[in-house]
């Protein structure tokens, strides 16, 4: 079904932002560019300066505050969003480089596929288990969690993953495999435990 | 940061020409380096050629049994191939080490090669370093030099390369294909990197303008088996105090070929070919190999806070190349 929600949510059409000052179709020299990408299922079009990433986009000009900035240096997790079904640093993303792509973020996770429109199965066991403390973190482990759940449906390893194990199938998700594979995402709280038993809860 | 130009290019060739060898021109892979270095005011592009839409994604199999992988695969699709699992576990064992998952999915092979070290003074605009601003100086030779080189350093940088991938490509003998203004040529990945010595603002052989267009990887020894270990200060997510490859065949118990590399240790991934000589034609046992790795780590320097490094490294190789010599 094709959806006609907005990125907050909400029913939209096309969002355009265009304040950005640029001489006219961007010639040799230009420092801002014009980039198009669907954002949670929503067309966007904008003006971006070139040095704008993706995090600053959605925080600052769509108005997305879910995706956070913890370090904004690629080292906490706090930004993870998926771009075309793969989790990345959203800080470290030059928006201009994702002419094209399609961006979820936490707020379009209750509409993905595996989810019932209201929670994404992995926000509903987050919450059932309390898998968190201040929350800073929170949105950036349940979009790490989605995009490495497909990892390891679609066979990829980590570096806990036995080697010997046949490449043609799905990792089995063991709590020493979800530890590693979550690792890039920093909770200061030290919610782990709980955000593991969160994490299990899905895969099984 | 400043303001920056950006073009996507299409082809190896607009690549090339839009970035022309000028020193304010910067290729874009995944960026994870080089934009965060960007923030950090290290690097000041003013131009941003972005590659990764050139068709330089796969990874194939050659005529010759050869492997390549084009320059911009990203590290989570190079480690997680079946052919780079099968023939090359050195290789994937190597990218699964570092960095995270996010990471790993935006991050490319040629940006690997090409990262810069994470030595917290080239980081800190305020310290001295001669690697950002040459003839500065060294904060980090009479600074916390932990996490810095024991091998191959000079007076004028410490600096290690924080790179697992390379480590692994040193120890299967990969090859770096580039393009440049004057056309392609190969660099083996053991002199890709350089030593310091009185120029350590150059961390690669890489002319201006010259862009890695893929790596190959040839084919090892019928029989050979490889493996990389890496220790670092905590579980998962941080760069090596010391990591090891190896590669290892043996005939009727004696050893045919050997291949071993150090991460962490240098200013490039140190090939440890006085271990591989005393290693070759022998039948190993516990202390032969021991006294292998002693060969090679007997040429350590190290500094104030990395002594550890020596005997972290050497019980590393020992362990592995036991490991490797019971399995091979």
């Amino acid at each position: 079904m094709e959806s006609n929600k907005g990125p907050h949510g909400g029913p939209g059409t096309t969002i355009r932002y265009a304040p950005w000052p640029r001489p006219a179709d961007s010639p040799p020299g230009a420092t801002g560019s014009p980039v198009t990408l669907r954002v949670n299922d929503a067309p966007v079009e904008a003006e971006v300066d070139h040095r704008t990433t993706l995090l600053d986009l959605l925080r600052e000009r769509l108005a997305l505050t879910g995706s956070k900035k913890g370090c904004d240096h690629g080292q906490c997790g706090a930004c993870t969003v998926l771009v075309d079904g793969r989790r990345v640093n959203s800080c470290l993303v030059l928006a201009v480089a994702l002419d094209g792509c399609d961006v979820v973020t936490v707020e379009g996770l209750a509409r993905t596929e595996d989810a019932d429109g209201d929670l994404h199965p992995l926000q509903r066991a987050f919450l059932e288990r309390d898998a968190f403390q201040c929350g800073y973190c929170t949105p950036g482990q349940l979009c790490s969690a989605v995009g490495m759940l497909a990892e390891a449906q679609s066979g990829q390893p980590s570096v806990v993953t036995d080697p010997d194990l046949a490449t043609d199938g799905p990792v089995p998700l063991t709590d020493d495999e979800i530890r590693e594979r979550m690792s890039g995402n920093l909770c200061r709280c030290g919610a782990y435990p709980h955000i593991l038993e969160a994490v299990q809860d899905v895969v099984s | 940061m400043k303001p920056v130009s950006y073009l996507r290019a299409s082809s190896v060739e607009e690549a090339a020409s839009a970035h022309g060898g000028r020193t304010e021109a910067r290729y874009l892979g995944g960026g994870t380096n080089l934009v965060d270095l960007m923030k950090l005011g290290v690097e000041r592009p003013e131009v941003l050629v972005d590659i990764t839409r050139l068709p330089l994604d796969g990874v194939r199999e050659q005529p010759d049994g050869s492997v390549r992988v084009g320059a911009t695969v990203r590290n989570s699709d190079l480690a997680a191939h079946p052919l780079v699992r099968e023939r090359y576990p050195v290789v994937s064992q190597a990218v699964l080490s570092g960095a995270s998952g996010q990471l790993r999915n935006m991050a490319t092979t040629g940006g690997n090669l090409l990262q810069r070290t994470r030595c917290a003074y080239f980081q800190d605009l305020a310290k001295a370093c001669n690697k950002r601003v040459p003839g500065s100086g060294c904060a980090a030779v009479v600074g916390v030099n932990h996490d810095h080189a024991v091998l191959g350093h000079s007076p004028h940088c410490v600096a290690t390369n924080p790179s697992d991938l390379c480590v692994a490509l040193a120890a299967v003998d990969a090859v770096v294909e580039l393009a440049g203004p004057g056309g392609g040529r190969t660099v083996p990945v053991t002199e890709f990197h350089r030593l310091p010595g009185d120029h350590p603002e150059l961390d690669t052989v890489i002319r201006p303008g010259e862009l890695i267009t893929g790596v190959l990887l040839p084919p090892l020894p019928r029989g050979a088996v490889s493996h990389y270990r890496k220790v670092r200060e905590r579980a998962s997510y941080a760069f090596a105090l010391a990591s090891v490859a190896a590669v290892l065949q043996l005939e009727g118990g004696e050893i045919r070929h050997a291949a071993v590399a150090f991460g962490g240790l240098a200013h490039r991934p140190w090939r440890a070919r006085r271990t591989e000589t005393a290693l070759l034609g022998t039948r190993p046992s516990q202390e032969s190999v021991a006294r292998a790795v002693e060969a090679e780590l007997a040429e350590a320097v190290p500094l104030r806070d990395n002594a550890y490094k020596v005997s972290l490294a050497r019980d590393l190789a020992t362990q592995v190349l036991g490991s490797l010599s019971t399995t091979a």
